[in-house]
């Protein structure tokens, strides 16, 4: 049985009428034609879905909508605009980082949230925060030159 | 009209703004009242026929002056689109931003073969650069008819033509043809994909006068996708669509026998498509597809489980029956030599079967309306399944159009093209515009795979110490047991499935150097597919195509050789290689890692962290690359890690170095990840890698700590590849450093901890 769930994203209420073990992933792609968070695996393995919830990195392809509740939900799109950017996007523009570019809410939203609660991390805190994302057109050596830079940008 | 007007409002026309349908032919230097009475004669005219024998194919010039170029060949990650713009920009001399690029749309581009092979520049590029060129000759054969002066009296500078006694006679590209297309006949070649070469009477211009390629401009569409404003083909929506799911059996080869429709009949709109071996769902709501997929209760055939145990892949391949030998390269007489050889060395190197592991499963939406077929996919090779598709369908190929958009990741012949037809099929079954996505497990369990194999290396020495004979043989899978496109139904899980007559290929390859040796042999034999039809075991094009393997082994095998006889591995191979261009790259990747001329292995280390360092070069279709790995490695728990590479790479003369230094970068951290990590595991009935899991690929913490790149450019020389080439010499190189640092030769990939742990027990 469907039911009706107010989400909040990107600062936006939005309703959804859906199964209550639906993951967000699918409410923010196919109910409100958010598409930034991608479906890589739907098991937690690969980081392409990842939003923010109540500015904490989730995997939403395994967050039930009943899980959501009033948390704020933020995407890629909600974390900066070409006019107003978040240091981590520009980093990956001026980088030049993605190739196929599917992977990337994963690496931007994990991120903006590991360099909100650390600044000036070393190489090893990086990649630990980091661990476990999937790249699979191995842009690894320009991520981690993005991540350093947004880090100096965030100062 | 075009025939594909109807079927999408991307059509060509609302490119080319202005849109009338008039025609500028173009032939001798004509007066504006020629020029006038032609557009009226041709007024009625349609815009030529997309055929590879028309400009207008290639190249049009908006109204506002700007540039669309129509390219048959598409991105897969690498900015090949800048720099086919800037290959343009220079021959017809426009501003490189007055350029735009579209890729891979069979309603506006002809068939040059997709992306394929490393041959976006090498040959998709020659094309555009011929096109634009014969287009910058036309407007000015133009221009010096409505300016009164000889063509040979005339400059262009940003799309504007003057002559150069005097400024004041001018004439713009977008005044002489803005809004109307070309109609000028190439010099076609009569073939089609990669091979399309359709020159027309221009010259293009000599390297020396290029201003834009060699620049190192950024792409365009990096700003797009980090703010969410670009589509990729998993964003695409139509009205009316649907959600689809495929099942697979448990058992490869077994096929549905009955399926229980009334176990899925309280999920909205859920409806199964069911025809042989091919299963699917649909639903209203992508999560329904998903739930009903999984619900749907299905009695699958007895089938006998079809694959070996893993263990015995190898003596697998061994054992087989060979289904093709060939002898690609021959010289001398071999057999002798080893026959009076002082000293034989001989080896055998194993790869695994690897999968794409595409980063998402293929995405596929088709669209069937009043007898027209769209769709669009992330394929590497829309024109060819555009093909596949009218044969799935049955319809004319007229009547489709396939659109390329940016897919979850590709590396050659993944998923992307069974989605495609397998999208097709349901969309016609059910009557409704079909959104398909595959789950992860049917992404890399299902994927065709790179093949497995085993390569066999032996050297002959004289007493001296001198290499008098050299043979390499390769056996295993095919590259080509599924063809390298989904244009053929045979080819398809959806074909397979439906019960198409197969057709598996054969074809592997050898070693690509230039090492001179008196007596030497190479060459190659493929066996047949464990499983005939729709199985995931099933092998095609995987990123460089058997050339990770064949250099893993034959690069591994140079290394041997040079050790057995003392010699420092850099050296050795200076000795026998032949090509001036391959000389150059191997100094040049030396001289950037300052390398310490010795003989492998170290001798000066002891504990458990050990260093060492190694090198390979091969060459790829013109392209030369040497590459050092410098690794460390715990021997008490076999951990290696690949801490820094330097490559050297010559591809001819240099577009964009930025797009280079990035394509090199991605070659060589996917080549780790396939020599360290990443194999294939199946039981008897299935693949069982079937996530990031069980087909773990690199992990940032294992990320190179640094990729130097040294760039020899030849200007002089027409550029080759370089999608590919880089990651060829990746696993000997690491290889190499192995038995540098250890003294062990490890001859199995991946270089898994517990294997490498093993092999220094």
């Amino acid at each position: 049985m469907t039911q009706k769930f107010t989400l909040n994203v990107n600062g936006t209420s939005h309703t959804v009428d859906a199964d209550p073990d639906m993951p967000l992933l699918y409410a923010l792609r196919d109910d409100l034609g958010l598409n930034n968070p991608h479906f890589g695996c739907g098991l937690a393995q690969c980081g392409a879905c990842i939003v923010h919830i109540d500015g904490q990195p989730a995997r939403s392809c395994v967050t039930p909508l009943s899980a959501v509740g009033n948390a704020k939900v933020v995407t890629l799109a909600g974390l900066g605009t070409p006019e107003k950017p978040h240091p981590i996007q520009t980093a990956y523009v001026e980088e030049q980082v993605p190739q196929c570019g599917y992977c990337i809410n994963g690496w931007l939203m994990t991120t903006a949230a590991f360099l909100r609660d650390k600044k000036n991390p070393s190489e090893a805190e990086i990649k630990d925060a980091l661990s476990g994302l999937k790249c699979r057109c191995g842009t690894h050596v320009s991520i981690l030159k993005a991540v350093k830079r947004a880090a100096t940008m965030m100062g | 009209m075009t025939k594909f007007e109807s079927t999408s409002s991307l059509s060509r026309r609302s490119v080319l703004l202005g849109g009338g349908a008039l025609v500028v032919s173009v032939g001798a230097a004509m007066t504006l009242d020629t020029m006038m009475s032609m557009q009226a004669a041709y007024a009625q005219g349609a815009k030529p026929p997309l055929t590879p024998d028309q400009l207008s194919s290639y190249i049009a010039v908006n109204a506002d002056g700007t540039v669309a170029a129509y390219f048959g060949k598409m991105d897969m990650g690498h900015g090949l689109h800048v720099a086919i713009a800037q290959i343009v920009a220079d021959e017809l001399d426009v501003p490189f931003k007055a350029v735009k690029v579209y890729m891979g749309d069979t309603g506006t581009s002809v068939n040059q073969g997709g992306a394929s092979g490393s041959t976006g520049i090498q040959l998709g590029g020659k094309q555009m650069r011929m096109a634009s060129a014969e287009a910058r000759r036309v407007l000015v054969e133009m221009a010096a008819g409505l300016l009164s002066v000889p063509a040979d009296k005339l400059a262009v500078n940003d799309g504007v033509v003057s002559a150069t006694d005097d400024k004041a006679k001018r004439i713009s590209y977008a005044e002489m043809i803005g809004g109307k297309y070309f109609n000028v006949q190439l010099d076609w070649n009569k073939q089609y994909g990669n091979t399309l070469y359709a020159p027309g009477k221009a010259q293009p211009k000599n390297p020396k006068d290029h201003k834009v390629v060699g620049q190192p401009i950024k792409r365009e569409d990096v700003a797009p996708k980090v703010f969410c404003q670009g589509d990729f083909c998993t964003d695409i929506k139509v009205p009316g669509m649907v959600h689809g799911r495929m099942i697979r059996p448990a058992v490869a080869g077994s096929v549905p026998v009955k399926v229980d429709e009334a176990s899925i009949k309280d999920i909205a709109g859920a409806k199964v498509v069911w025809d042989k071996g091919f299963l699917g769902v649909v639903a209203n709501k992508e999560w329904d597809a998903i739930k009903a997929a999984e619900k749907l209760k299905v009695e699958w055939s007895q089938v006998d489980a079809p694959f070996p145990e893993q263990a015995q892949l190898y003596d697998h391949i061994r054992k087989a029956p060979v289904r093709k030998r060939e002898v690609e390269k021959q010289n001398g007489d071999v057999d002798a030599a080893f026959a009076s050889a002082a000293k034989v060395i001989e080896a055998e190197y194993e790869w695994p079967f690897q999968s794409h592991a595409s980063m998402g499963p293929a995405c596929a939406l088709v669209e069937i309306k009043d007898g027209n077929v769209t769709c669009w996919s992330g394929t590497q090779k829309s024109h060819f399944v555009q093909l596949g598709l009218a044969a799935t369908l049955g319809v004319p190929v007229e009547k489709v159009r396939v659109i390329h958009k940016t897919g979850p990741g590709s590396y050659g012949r993944n998923d992307a093209d069974d989605c495609a037809s397998d999208a097709a099929v349901l969309a016609k079954a059910v009557g409704k515009p079909v959104r398909l996505q595959y789950m992860r497990d049917q992404g890399t369990g299902w994927d065709p795979k790179g093949p497995a194999s085993i390569h066999k290396a032996r050297a002959a020495l004289d007493a001296s110490g001198k290499v008098i004979a050299y043979e390499f043989f390769s056996k295993g899978f095919s590259r080509v047991d599924v063809d390298t496109n989904g244009s053929k139904p045979q080819d398809t899980l959806a074909g397979q499935t439906q019960g198409v007559a197969l057709k598996s290929g054969d074809g592997f390859g050898i070693p690509a150097e230039s090492y001179a040796f008196d007596n030497k042999r190479a060459g190659w034999e493929t066996i047949p597919p464990l499983l005939d039809r729709s199985s995931p075991l099933r092998s095609s094009h995987l990123r460089d195509p058997v050339g990770p393997q064949i250099h893993f082994a034959s690069e591994s095998f140079i290394d041997e050789v040079a050790a057995a006889v003392n010699a420092d591995p850099i050296e050795f191979r200076l000795r026998h290689i032949k090509e001036a261009r391959d000389v150059a790259v191997i100094k040049a990747a030396a001289e950037k890692a300052k390398w310490d001329t010795r003989p492998s292995p170290r001798k000066d280390q002891t504990g458990s962290k050990v260093s060492g360092r190694g090198i390979a070069y091969s060459q790829r279709n013109g392209t030369r690359v040497a590459v050092i790995a410098e690794v460390d490695i715990d021997r008490s728990t076999g951990k290696i890690f690949a801490r820094k590479f330097t490559v050297a790479h010559d591809c001819g003369q240099l577009i964009n170095p930025d797009g280079l230094v990035k394509c090199v970068e991605g070659n060589i951290v996917q080549g780790v990840s396939r020599t360290l990590w990443e194999e294939v595991t199946f039981d008897k009935k299935a693949v069982t890698s079937v996530d990031w899991i069980s087909y773990p690929i690199l992990d940032i913490t294992e990320t190179p700590g640094q990729v130097d790149v040294v760039i020899i450019n030849h200007p002089e020389i027409a550029p080759s590849g370089a999608g590919e080439p880089s990651i060829r010499p990746v696993a000997a190189a690491i290889a190499n450093a192995i038995f540098d640092a250890t003294g062990v030769r490890i001859r199995r990939v991946p270089f898994s901890p517990e294997r490498v742990k093993a092999a220094l027990s």
